[in-house]
């Protein structure tokens, strides 16, 4: 019965926490995980009398955001009351932005097939505060935590053109990547910065006729595989749900769901739709935004290369793999330090491997980038120059990058320091190798002879002379004059 | 020395004729007298006014310079917060509210010296025209005990009358300062809206709210407005300095305006009481008399004010009122049993039966549907508003009208009809909608000894011209001193 034939159609709304220093319309610092209610003033209290302010660094993110998502920024927005009474909404209305929202009319790029880039549209873009939070675990009493009250969200809504669970990971990530890129939210999930909600039906053809199964939303996902999965369940779940009942899409069927983690399943919050009528209106205490020219050109000089175009661009600039240029787009700064190298006169091929070897595994240790280790990209590429030209071997050459996270040297003297030296001196390395002839004639002759025996025992020989070397004689030229005089 | 205006106590003080104390003394005295009659104030701290004064007379006795209100006692509405005090906004709701923090005007009065000796009563969240909205006092007019001070800052007007204070501040939303200043007998001044910050101001109508003074005379008006004027970071809507600067409100006060053209729209005065238009009337003749011109003019879409005032303040108060829910703080029913009910009861328990219908019809104004064809529709007719005096003030320098088109009323006398005292509102409302400045100025009495105000507008940010305008008339208007029955014997 499943092999229907059918298509899936998903739009996604994200909200996205902004790193600024202060809520959306006080001056209350933003802080994850402090003491309840201790990042509270008036205005997020909604205490009587008190008023909003706009958070300008706020809006110049949302703006920032938007235009990486080429949106069209609206040049005379304003503020909205978007009343609905809930606990953790101390005035019972949001402050949001509803007909004129900051972006309209935009596009991201995600990575599709085969090294193919699909482009989704975006709806709209629009800034807002965030509500509290409830807590259920009081007993009778339910508690309310109004330190996130106020906290700027930047909310994202795409078209519904993802069509597979793993497209709407990949635009979850690749936002994640575009923020982080953007400086203008640390996008962490654990912290709960980034929230997807997915809207999600189904195209079924059966018989030459389209059947369109009701919408249903999924609230409040907060890490990559909870969207992948819960989109995935819904498919199946829509799917069962058509053949049992063949019900289609009507007004007012739209059902809301929530992700039940523990066993990995859709759950219904919501029959049907409530008809919410959220009252909107102007926001009366704050004044029209007014996007100038000037604010807009300030504002898009902090646009950089995105993340993903960045990523093509490695592959065929550099000709490194689409993964490793997925390792060093990964985070704008390690992207660019990799460039800093290779302008600094790294060979990229070296400085990439470098960089994915020795660089990320500690930056991950340390929790830091691959910029933050404390190397300059002088000395990487000064490091790369070494390693290409058999002045050390590809192992020291990872060693002495450790070494350079903690010393001030530069990579020649470390290896100087260390005997990370490789001799090529052919004149030298050739008296080595006459020696270790002359010390194995057993070896020699098996060598020399051909046969089964003969590999063997000339990596018995090359390790002999290198190991005469205390390591350091250059294997390639070892290896030469030693064939020479077979 | 209840005689005196707040500016001559103020000199006073200042040239130790008097200290501050003696001052607290002289009105804590008169509250002792008058209080229990005219009902002004929802609470008093007479001993916080005691050490404020006495903190003044220690600064001046040691020759330290003093604020513009140094020593003078004064009152507030109590709708602005004051941080530890009660701020009830004459409702159930909030009877046990403290504030936490201190409004930006309660900031300047304490910057200049001021000595605050109370909070008034007010119609409950400043939504009546009478005072008899308060779901906690009941004020009279110092004029007449039958009758209603007016509203909503009714305490303020009451007070201010009886001499239970000095000056005292209010807040107008439609009127809600000048007209009880005009059924009270005092001067009462609606700023520019955005010349004072609204900060701690409980909202009411956001785009409408405006704090003001209610003061003996003009040159009072000028003094407190001096103190609490400019511009604060923390209301978005309160203009900066840059863009409309403040003038020395008291230093050209007494200079008259000269080639002064004034403006009259005969089509609005035929509501008003033969009483009031007669004294309105005398006192456009007062200015012709000093040499202005006056012209009348056409307001084809003032009729609309009031139906358009209605939707938009209503609308902005459904939404400001949203936040009085039982929850976070305010009145909690103790019959609510579960969550929805602590919204549905507490908002049944503390809310009075005006508020409830102003929170219906503002709802259903802003209720999907209907948005275009009230709230939408009422943006609109203001714009028409706002255009009709900008073409006004092209050519002249103030519009004269009567305050209120009759004088104080009984108390009870309009409360079994809303829409008979929304109409109290008619010659007010246009102020706030349109944003300009307003003044009531006494300018006579009825046969029944109750007091008629006259109303001076003018364009934006001309508060300075606009007190000299009045100033002209209090100093050449001729009217006989009279007294309030409550301050007989003072």
């Amino acid at each position: 019965m499943k092999d229907l034939d059918y298509k899936v159609i998903v739009g996604l709304e994200i909200h996205v926490h902004l790193a600024t220093r202060t809520k959306m319309f006080c001056g209350c610092e933003l802080a994850y995980g402090q003491e309840p209610n201790s990042r509270v003033c008036p205005v997020c209290l909604g205490m009587p009398g008190s008023l909003p302010v706009m958070n300008r660094q706020a809006v110049e993110h949302s703006i920032l955001t938007a235009m990486a998502l080429h949106c069209r920024i609206t040049p005379h927005t304003k503020w909205d009351r978007k009343s609905y009474y809930y606990p953790d909404l101390p005035k019972n209305y949001q402050i949001s932005q509803y007909d004129l929202p900051i972006g309209q009319n935009g596009f991201i790029e995600i990575p599709g097939q085969g090294g193919q880039v699909k482009r989704i549209r975006i709806l709209r873009a629009h800034l807002e505060e965030d509500a509290g939070k409830n807590t259920h675990t009081f007993g009778a009493f339910s508690a309310i935590d109004l330190n996130r009250a106020g906290s700027p969200l930047l909310e994202i809504v795409t078209e519904p053109d993802l069509e597979s669970p793993a497209e709407v990971r990949a635009l979850a990530q690749e936002l994640q990547r575009i923020v982080r890129y953007l400086g203008v939210s640390e996008a962490d999930m654990q912290k709960g910065h980034m929230r997807f909600e997915p809207n999600i039906n189904l195209h079924i053809t059966r018989d030459g006729q389209v059947f369109k199964t009701p919408i249903t939303e999924v609230k409040n996902l907060n890490s990559f595989r909870s969207i992948e999965r819960s989109v995935a369940y819904e498919i199946e779940r829509q799917l069962d749900e058509f053949i049992e009942t063949g019900k289609t899409l009507q007004m007012g069927n739209k059902k809301t769901f929530g992700w039940d983690d523990a066993n990995q399943c859709t759950v219904l919050q919501r029959e049907k739709e409530e008809a919410h009528d959220y009252r909107y209106f102007p926001e009366p205490d704050l004044v029209p935004v007014e996007v100038s020219p000037q604010w807009m050109e300030s504002i898009g000089s902090r646009l950089c290369e995105l993340p993903l175009v960045r990523q093509q661009r490695f592959v065929q600039q550099y000709g490194m793999s689409d993964y490793d240029a997925g390792v060093l787009t990964a985070d704008r700064a390690t992207a660019e330090f990799f460039e800093q190298s290779v302008r600094a006169g790294g060979q990229a091929k070296r400085v990439c491997n470098l960089l994915t070897q020795a660089g990320l595994k500690l930056a991950n240790e340390k929790g830091r980038t691959v910029a933050e280790l404390g190397i300059s990209a002088a000395n990487l590429a000064r490091l790369a120059q070494m390693a290409d030209s058999g002045q050390t071997s590809a192992t020291a050459a990872v060693a002495i990058f450790e070494a350079m996270t903690q010393s001030d040297s530069g990579p020649e003297a470390i290896a100087a320091e260390r005997n990370l030296i490789q001799k090529s001196d052919a004149g030298e390395i050739e008296s080595l190798v006459d020696a270790v002839i002359a010390a194995n004639p057993q070896a020699v002759e098996d060598w020399r002879e051909g046969g089964k025996k003969s590999a063997k025992s000339r990596g018995f020989l090359l390790g002999q002379v290198i190991q005469k070397s205390k390591g350091q004689a250059n294997p390639k030229i070892v290896s030469e004059i030693l064939d020479r005089k077979k | 020395m209840l005689e005196l205006t707040a500016r001559q106590l103020r000199d006073k003080i200042a040239r130790r004729e008097i200290r501050s104390v003696e001052a607290v003394e002289a009105v804590c005295g008169q509250i002792d007298r008058a209080e229990a009659t005219v009902g002004a104030y929802l609470s008093l701290d007479r001993e916080g006014a005691m050490e404020a004064a006495q903190r003044v007379d220690a600064k001046i006795a040691a020759g330290q310079t003093v604020g513009l209100l140094a020593g003078v006692p004064m009152a507030v509405k109590d709708n602005m917060c004051r941080q530890g005090a009660a701020t009830t906004c004459g409702s159930k709701i909030l009877e046990n509210f403290r504030s936490p923090y201190d409004a930006h005007v309660i900031e300047r009065l304490n910057a200049a010296g001021a000595v605050i000796l109370g909070k008034t009563n007010l119609d409950e969240f400043a939504m009546g025209s009478s005072t008899e909205n308060s779901g906690l006092k009941r004020t009279i007019n110092p004029w007449d005990p039958t009758r209603v001070p007016g509203g909503s800052s009714g305490g303020s007007a009451a007070a201010v009358a009886s001499r239970m204070c000095f000056a005292a501040l209010g807040s107008d939303t439609g009127g809600s300062i000048r007209q009880p200043a005009s059924l009270c007998g005092v001067v009462g001044l609606k700023p520019t809206y955005g010349r004072v910050s609204r900060y701690g101001l409980v909202a009411y109508g956001s785009s409408l709210d405006q704090i003001g003074m209610l003061t003996r005379d003009v040159a009072d008006t000028a003094m407190v407005l001096q103190a609490i004027a400019g511009h604060d970071d923390r209301d978005s809507t309160c203009v900066r300095e840059e863009r409309a600067p403040i003038p020395d409100y008291s230093a050209k006060l007494d200079e008259p305006v000269t080639g002064l053209r004034i403006a009259v729209v005969p089509h609005l005065n035929a509501g008003a009481e033969p009483q009031v238009m007669a004294a309105v009337n005398r006192a456009i003749d007062v200015y012709r008399s000093l040499g202005a011109t006056v012209v009348e003019v056409e307001m084809p879409h003032l009729d609309y004010a009031i139906a358009c005032y209605y939707v938009i303040a209503t609308a902005e108060a459904s939404s400001n009122l949203s936040r009085y829910d039982g929850v976070h703080y305010g009145h909690r029913s103790r019959r609510a049993d579960e969550f929805a009910q602590v919204y549905n009861l507490s908002r049944a328990e503390g809310f009075g039966a005006e508020v409830k219908r102003r929170i219906m019809l503002g709802t259903y104004a802003l209720s999907s549907g209907y948005y275009d064809a009230y709230y939408l529709k009422a943006l609109k007719v203001r714009n028409l508003i706002r255009r009709d005096f900008s073409q006004v003030f092209e050519t002249a320098d103030c519009i004269l009208m009567p305050v209120s088109p009759t004088t104080a009323f009984r108390l009870g006398e309009k409360t079994a009809d809303p829409l008979q005292m929304y109409l109290a509102d008619i010659y007010t409302i246009a102020a706030n909608l349109v944003g300009i400045p307003g003044i009531s100025v006494p300018c006579g009495f009825d046969e029944k000894n109750l007091p008629i105000g006259l109303q001076i507008l003018s364009g934006p940010f001309t508060e300075d011209k606009l007190l000299r305008i009045a100033r002209m008339f209090e100093k050449n208007s001729g009217l006989p001193v009279r007294v309030p029955s409550v301050c007989e014997g003072l």
